[in-house]
C-alpha cells in the first residue's frame, strides 16, 4: 500500500489506464498527476487548466488523455509528453469525459450555468499525425431535456450513450438525434455521482447521494443489483476478477466539521457484488471518499478523497483466495 | 324532571337520552353497619348507652355522633332488641369501623360483632346446602431458571433503548438472537438480581420482577418513587430507596405487603422477595444531620453478610448496626459502637467455604469443623492520638480477630478478593507537609494463621485497585499526572498499569509488570481470571481497550517454570468511541462495551467482543441506555465434577467440534439456497449478454486483458458406477 501526495486540494476523479500499470488523477488544484500504480512514484503531471480539473479519461492505447475543467475547457493531452495538443472552449465548465471503446470518440458533459443549458457533445479524435489537428466542431451536440447531466459513458451500440442525473435518473440518449432512447427515472433517489462500466461494457455501477449503488444492464437499464449504505455515495467501482464492489463516499464536506471524525465514515466499503452484502471495509482516508477506480487486473485500488490524498492498496492472496461464501462459480 | 318530559311539544323526544344521563343516586347501604351484642336495656338508659357507645368508638378511632345510631326498640317489652345501626358517611368509613371495632370487647358480657349491612342480608339469603369447592388443578411454577438450561450453553442480556427493552441471547452469530420482547412501561431502569433469577424493573410505583421462561411477573414491592434497589447476595431480600420519604395517604391498602403508618417518613425499606412482604423501613437520614448539607449518599447503604443472615448499616462516626434476619430485629439488641467509623465491608464467602456449609448442612453429617463464622472488616481514622486502624472482626461472636494501626491516613478503601482469600486496604497518606500523597497496600492473608499483614508501599496515586477473580493477583491503576485531581474538559490523564502476584516461595506480594503511560482507568478482570481488560471509560477523546493474557505461555509450559511476569502478553487492541461501561459476560469469553445516553448523546450503542478482542457484534443505536448480562448463578457440579469434565474435555468438546464444523459448512440450508438462486440468475444473465455480445467482441475484450493463460479443465467426475455381467450364451 502506498499514499500519494501529489495534490494540494481535494480529488475528483482517478483513472487507471488499460494495462494498469498508470494512474491518472485530477483535483481542484488544478493539476493532473499521472503515477506508476506499483510504487506510488509519480511519473509526471498535465498543466495548463485555470480551474479545478473535475474529469479526465485515457483512451484503451494510453496514447491520449482527456480532461474537463471548471475553466470551461476540454483538453486532449499525450500522455507520454504532457504537453496539450489541442483545447476546446465551451461556455460553462465540464464536467464528466468519457472515451468510447475504441478511443475515437470522446463523450463530454457541460455544466448548466448563466443560461446556458447543460450539454452533451461527442467529438471525434483524429488520431493521425501528432494529434494537434482536431476539429474545433462536435460530430454531435444536444441538450437532453429534463434534470441535467451529470455522469456519462459510452456503451457498445452505435451512438448510444448512457448517462446519470442529478434527479436520480438514468438514460439512454441517441447522440446522433439527441432523443432520449430509454430511461429509468428513479433509478436513484438524489444526485448520480459516478459511473464505471464493467469490463465488457455490457453493465455498470452507479453511486448516488441517496447513499446506495447500483448495476443497471446497459442495454435495457434494468437494475440487476442494489448496494444500500448509511452514507452518501460519491463513487462505485467493479472490482474485475473477484465478485465485489467498491463503494465510497461519506458526510458532505460542509458537514464533517460538524460531527466527530468516526462518524463521517471515511473507509471504502467492500460489497458481495451478487448477494448485495457487505464482506469488508478499508480505512484511510480524513476526509470523504470522492473517488475510486480498481485496477485493470484486479490487483489494486486506489482512492482519492476529500483530504487531497490519492491511496493505492494491493490486495493480498488472502483477497483472491478466500471464498466466503463457498464454491459457487459467477461469471463476471 | 318533569319539565324536560314536558316538552314533548317540540316533537323530540328527549326520554332515551335522559335515561342514559339520569343522575344515579347512591342508594346501597354499603355505608351502613349492624353492630351486635349490645347490651339489652332499657328505655331510660338510652342516652347513657348512646354515650359510652359513642366514647367507645371513639377510643378506637371511629368517630360517630348520637344521630348516626339507630337503635330499634321491641314495642312489646319497650326494651331494646340488642343491636343498632350506625350509619357512616361513606363506604370506606365503615370498613375501617368493621376493622377496628368488631370483636371489640364492650364490657365482660358484652362483645361487638360489626358487620356490613348488606352482609347480614347476603347471609341471611345464603343457600345452606354444601357445594364442594372444585379442587383446582395443581399447576407446577415455571422453572425461574429455565434459562440456563439452553442446550447451545447461552448466556442472555438485556437492553434498554428509548422505550424499548430486549433480552437477547448471545452465542455463536448464528444463534444470537432476541430472546423475549417486553412490553413492560414507563419505568426508571432494569436491574438483574445477582444470581440472575429475576430482573427488576423500577416504576413509579415500586419494583416489579420479571422472570421464568414466560417472563411473568413475579414479584411486586409497592415503594413509590423509588430510586435504587439492591438485591441481597443470595436473592432472599431486595432493598428499596426513594429520595422522598414514605407517606402513607388516609385509607390505603394496608397488609403485610404495604407501607403502614409507622414507615411514614422513613426511605429505605427491606423487602422478603419470596413472599413480598415488608420486613422494616430506616430512613437514611441521620438524626442531629443538619438537612442543608447533603452528602453523597453511599449506595448499597445497607451491605449484606455473603450468606443472608445479616445486613449491617453504618451510621458514620458512631456505629455498626447489624440486623438479623429474617426478624430483622438488631443483632444482640445492641449495635457495634465503634468511635469514628467510616466504612466497613463483610468478607466474601469463597467456593470453599460455600461446599464447607452445604457439607455440614447436611443431615447427620458430623460437625468436625466449626461453623465458619462471618467476618467483616472496619477502619476508624486518626483522632487525637489515637492512630488510624483497621480492623478485622468476627460476627456475630464480636471477637477482633486482627488490628492494623496506621499513621498519616488520608483515607482507606476495603477491597476483598472474591473468595475472602485476601483482603487489600488501599491507604491514601500524606506526607507531614499534607502537600503530597501517595499509597500503601496493606494485604492481609486470610487463610493463614493470625492473618499475617504484608505491605506494598507506592510513591503514586492509586486510582483502581482490582483483585482477579479467584486469583492470586491483582491489578492497579496509578498516576502522578498533574492533572490528576483536577478534570477538565479535554483532560486525559496519564495512567500507568501495574500487576502483582502472590509469590509463594517468599509469600509476599511482588510486581510482575508496569505497563506505562496509558489512559487506561478502568480494570475489567474476566470472571474466571487470567484475563484482564484495560479500558479507558469516561473520555471525550480517549476510548481505548486493551486485552491481556497472564497466562499466556502457561499452556505449553508447566506452571512455576516460566519466568516471572514473563506470561503477560497483549491479545489485542480495539477502541469503543465513548465507552461508559465495560463488563465480561458471567462465563467470561465475551466482553461488552456500552455507550449509553445517561451519560453522552454520541454514538450510542453497545458492542460485544471476545475475550481477544475481536469485534463480534456492534449496533450503535440513539437513545441506548443499558445493556446488563444475565448473571449465572454458582455450578452446581462438585470440585471432583468439574476436574472429570477438564480431564476429559477432548471428549465433551467433540461433540461441540462436530456442531461447530457442521454449522461452518452449512451456514444454514436457506441462506445457501438463496445464494445459490441468485448466482445462478447473475449467470444466466451474464451468459445471455455475453452471447448478444459475440463470440470475437468478447475474445476482443478478453485479449485486451493482459495476456493470461486460458486453462481449460475437464472434469469427469464418476457419479456411479454399476456392473452388469452379461451373460453370453
Amino acid at each position: 500500500m502506498s499514499t500519494d501526495c501529489g495534490h494540494e486540494r481535494s480529488l475528483t476523479q482517478i483513472k487507471f489506464n488499460a494495462e494498469g500499470d498508470l494512474l491518472f488523477t485530477c483535483s481542484k488544484d488544478n493539476i493532473i498527476n499521472v503515477w506508476y500504480s506499483h510504487n506510488g512514484e509519480r511519473l509526471g503531471t498535465y498543466e495548463g487548466n485555470n480551474g479545478t480539473v473535475w474529469t479526465v479519461d485515457v483512451d484503451p492505447q494510453t496514447k491520449y488523455l482527456v480532461s474537463g475543467a471548471a475553466d470551461n475547457t476540454l483538453r486532449l493531452w499525450a500522455v507520454a509528453t504532457g504537453k496539450c495538443l489541442f483545447t476546446w472552449e465551451f461556455p460553462t465548465a465540464v464536467k464528466r469525459v468519457a472515451f468510447n471503446e475504441a478511443g475515437t470518440q470522446v463523450v463530454c458533459i457541460t455544466e448548466q450555468r448563466m443560461g446556458h443549458q447543460c450539454a452533451i457533445r461527442v467529438f471525434a479524435i483524429n488520431q493521425e499525425g501528432d494529434g494537434t489537428k482536431q476539429s474545433k466542431e462536435p460530430i454531435f451536440m444536444f441538450n437532453p431535456i429534463g434534470s441535467k447531466a451529470t455522469v456519462c459513458a459510452f456503451t457498445l451500440q452505435p451512438h448510444i450513450i448512457i448517462t446519470g442525473h442529478e434527479s436520480g435518473k438514468v438514460a439512454l440518449f441517441n447522440v446522433k438525434t439527441g432523443e432520449e432512447v430509454d430511461s429509468n427515472e428513479r433509478a436513484h433517489g438524489d444526485v448520480v455521482t459516478d459511473m464505471q462500466m464493467s469490463k465488457d461494457w455490457t453493465y455498470c455501477i452507479t453511486s448516488s447521494k441517496d447513499k446506495s449503488a447500483r448495476i443497471h444492464d446497459t442495454k435495457n437499464l434494468m437494475v440487476i443489483k442494489t448496494f444500500t449504505t448509511e452514507t452518501p455515495l460519491n463513487s462505485a467501482a467493479l472490482a474485475p476478477s473477484r465478485p465485489y464492489v467498491l463503494l465510497g463516499g461519506g458526510q458532505e464536506a460542509m458537514n464533517v466539521t460538524t460531527t466527530s471524525l468516526r462518524q463521517g465514515k471515511f473507509e471504502t466499503r467492500f460489497w458481495h457484488k451478487v448477494f448485495e452484502e457487505e464482506v469488508g471495509r478499508v480505512k484511510g482516508h480524513f476526509g470523504p471518499i470522492n473517488t475510486i477506480a480498481v485496477h485493470p487486473a484486479g490487483t489494486c485500488y486506489a482512492s482519492g478523497g476529500e483530504d487531497g490524498f490519492v491511496r493505492v492498496h494491493h490486495f493480498d492472496d488472502s483477497y483472491f483466495r478466500a471464498k466466503p461464501y463457498g464454491d459457487l462459480e459467477i461469471i463476471e | 324532571m318533569p319539565e324536560a318530559t314536558n316538552h314533548v311539544d317540540d316533537g323530540i323526544d328527549y326520554s332515551d337520552i335522559e335515561n342514559k344521563y339520569q343522575v344515579q343516586y347512591d342508594d346501597g347501604f354499603d355505608n351502613l353497619v349492624v353492630v351486635d351484642g349490645v347490651p339489652i336495656i332499657d328505655k331510660s338508659k338510652h342516652g347513657k348507652l348512646m354515650d359510652k357507645v359513642v366514647k367507645e368508638f371513639g377510643k378506637k378511632g371511629v368517630s360517630i355522633k348520637h344521630d348516626d345510631i339507630f337503635m330499634p326498640w321491641d314495642s312489646a317489652s319497650g326494651k331494646s332488641k340488642g343491636f343498632m345501626f350506625i350509619e357512616f358517611r361513606n363506604e370506606d368509613d365503615a370498613s375501617h369501623a368493621i376493622a377496628a371495632i368488631d370483636n371489640h370487647p364492650f364490657d365482660a358480657k358484652h362483645t361487638f360483632r360489626v358487620n356490613r349491612f348488606t352482609d347480614i342480608e347476603r347471609y341471611a339469603d345464603l343457600d345452606e346446602t354444601y357445594v364442594e369447592p372444585q379442587v383446582e388443578e395443581y399447576t407446577p411454577r415455571e422453572h425461574l431458571r429455565a434459562w440456563l438450561a439452553d442446550p447451545h450453553g447461552r448466556d442472555q442480556y438485556v437492553t434498554y433503548r428509548g422505550d424499548e427493552v430486549l433480552i437477547h441471547w448471545h452465542g455463536k452469530p448464528s444463534q444470537s438472537e432476541v430472546a423475549y420482547k417486553p412490553d413492560w412501561k414507563d419505568f426508571l431502569y432494569v436491574a438483574w438480581s445477582p444470581l440472575g433469577t429475576y430482573v427488576a424493573t423500577l416504576h413509579r410505583q415500586g419494583v416489579r420482577l420479571w422472570g421464568g421462561s414466560s417472563w411473568k411477573a413475579q414479584q411486586r414491592f409497592a415503594h413509590p418513587l423509588v430510586k435504587l434497589i439492591d438485591f441481597s447476595p443470595c436473592e432472599q431480600y431486595m432493598v428499596t430507596w426513594s429520595n422522598e420519604p414514605i407517606m402513607v395517604p388516609e385509607g390505603a391498602i394496608q397488609g403485610p405487603q404495604y407501607f403502614s403508618p409507622d414507615d411514614e417518613g422513613n426511605n429505605l425499606a427491606v423487602w422478603d422477595i419470596k413472599s413480598g412482604d415488608l420486613l422494616r423501613t430506616f430512613s437514611t437520614y441521620n438524626e442531629g444531620d443538619p438537612p442543608a448539607v447533603k452528602k453523597q449518599m453511599q449506595w448499597p447503604v445497607l451491605k449484606w453478610s455473603p450468606d443472608d443472615k445479616y445486613v449491617a448499616r453504618i451510621t458514620p462516626g458512631q456505629m455498626i448496626s447489624v440486623h438479623e434476619l429474617p426478624s430483622m430485629y438488631l443483632q444482640g439488641k445492641k449495635s457495634l459502637k465503634i468511635e469514628g467509623v467510616v466504612d466497613f465491608e463483610w468478607c466474601p464467602l469463597g467456593e470453599k467455604d460455600k461446599e464447607d456449609i452445604m457439607v455440614s448442612a447436611v443431615p447427620g453429617a458430623k460437625p468436625t469443623k466449626k461453623v465458619r463464622e462471618n467476618k467483616l472488616v472496619y477502619w476508624t481514622p486518626e483522632v487525637a492520638n489515637q492512630p488510624a486502624r483497621v480492623t478485622l472482626m468476627g460476627f456475630p461472636s464480636r471477637s477482633i480477630l486482627r488490628q492494623k494501626n496506621l499513621f498519616n491516613v488520608t483515607e482507606c478503601k476495603l477491597y476483598w478478593q472474591n473468595q475472602g482469600d485476601f483482603l487489600c486496604v488501599k491507604v491514601d497518606r500524606h506526607t507531614k507537609t499534607k502537600k503530597s500523597i501517595f499509597c500503601n497496600l496493606e494485604i492481609f492473608r486470610m487463610r493463614e494463621k493470625d492473618y499475617p499483614v504484608e505491605v506494598v508501599e507506592l510513591k503514586d496515586t492509586v486510582m483502581d485497585f482490582s483483585w482477579e477473580p479467584k486469583g492470586e493477583r491483582f491489578a492497579i491503576v496509578s498516576s502522578n499526572d498533574p492533572n490528576l485531581g483536577n478534570p477538565g474538559p479535554g483532560v486525559t490523564i496519564k495512567t500507568d498499569v501495574s500487576f502483582y502476584q502472590l509469590d509463594h516461595g517468599k509469600n509476599d506480594f511482588r510486581l510482575l509488570r508496569t505497563l506505562s503511560s496509558r489512559t487506561s482507568n478502568a480494570i475489567r478482570w474476566s470472571p474466571r481470571g487470567r484475563h484482564v481488560v484495560l479500558a479507558t471509560v469516561g473520555s471525550s477523546s480517549k476510548s481505548e481497550l486493551e486485552f491481556w493474557d497472564l497466562d499466556f505461555n502457561t499452556d505449553d509450559r508447566k506452571e512455576g517454570q516460566s519466568d516471572w511476569g514473563s506470561g503477560i502478553q497483549l491479545l489485542g487492541v480495539a477502541d469503543h468511541y465513548g465507552v461508559t461501561d465495560v463488563e465480561w459476560d458471567p462465563s467470561g469469553r465475551y466482553l461488552a462495551t456500552s455507550a449509553s445516553a445517561w451519560t453522552h448523546t454520541l454514538e450510542n450503542g453497545y458492542a460485544i467482543w471476545d475475550f481477544r478482542g475481536q469485534e463480534l457484534v456492534k449496533h450503535i443505536q440513539d437513545r441506548f441506555k443499558q445493556f446488563i448480562w444475565r448473571p449465572r448463578p454458582p455450578t452446581l457440579l462438585s470440585k471432583e465434577q468439574q476436574k472429570a469434565i477438564r480431564k476429559n474435555l477432548r471428549e465433551y468438546s467433540r461433540a461441540f467440534d462436530e456442531e461447530d464444523a457442521a454449522e461452518e459448512s452449512n451456514v444454514s440450508a436457506e441462506l445457501i439456497a438463496l445464494r445459490k438462486r441468485l448466482v445462478d440468475e447473475w449467470n444466466a444473465w451474464r451468459t445471455l449478454r455475453r452471447k448478444e455480445l459475440g463470440e470475437e467482441r468478447l475474445q476482443k475484450l478478453q485479449g485486451k486483458e493482459d495476456a493470461k493463460e486460458e486453462i481449460e479443465v475437464w472434469i469427469d467426475e464418476v457419479i456411479e458406477q454399476t456392473e452388469e455381467i452379461v451373460v453370453v450364451d
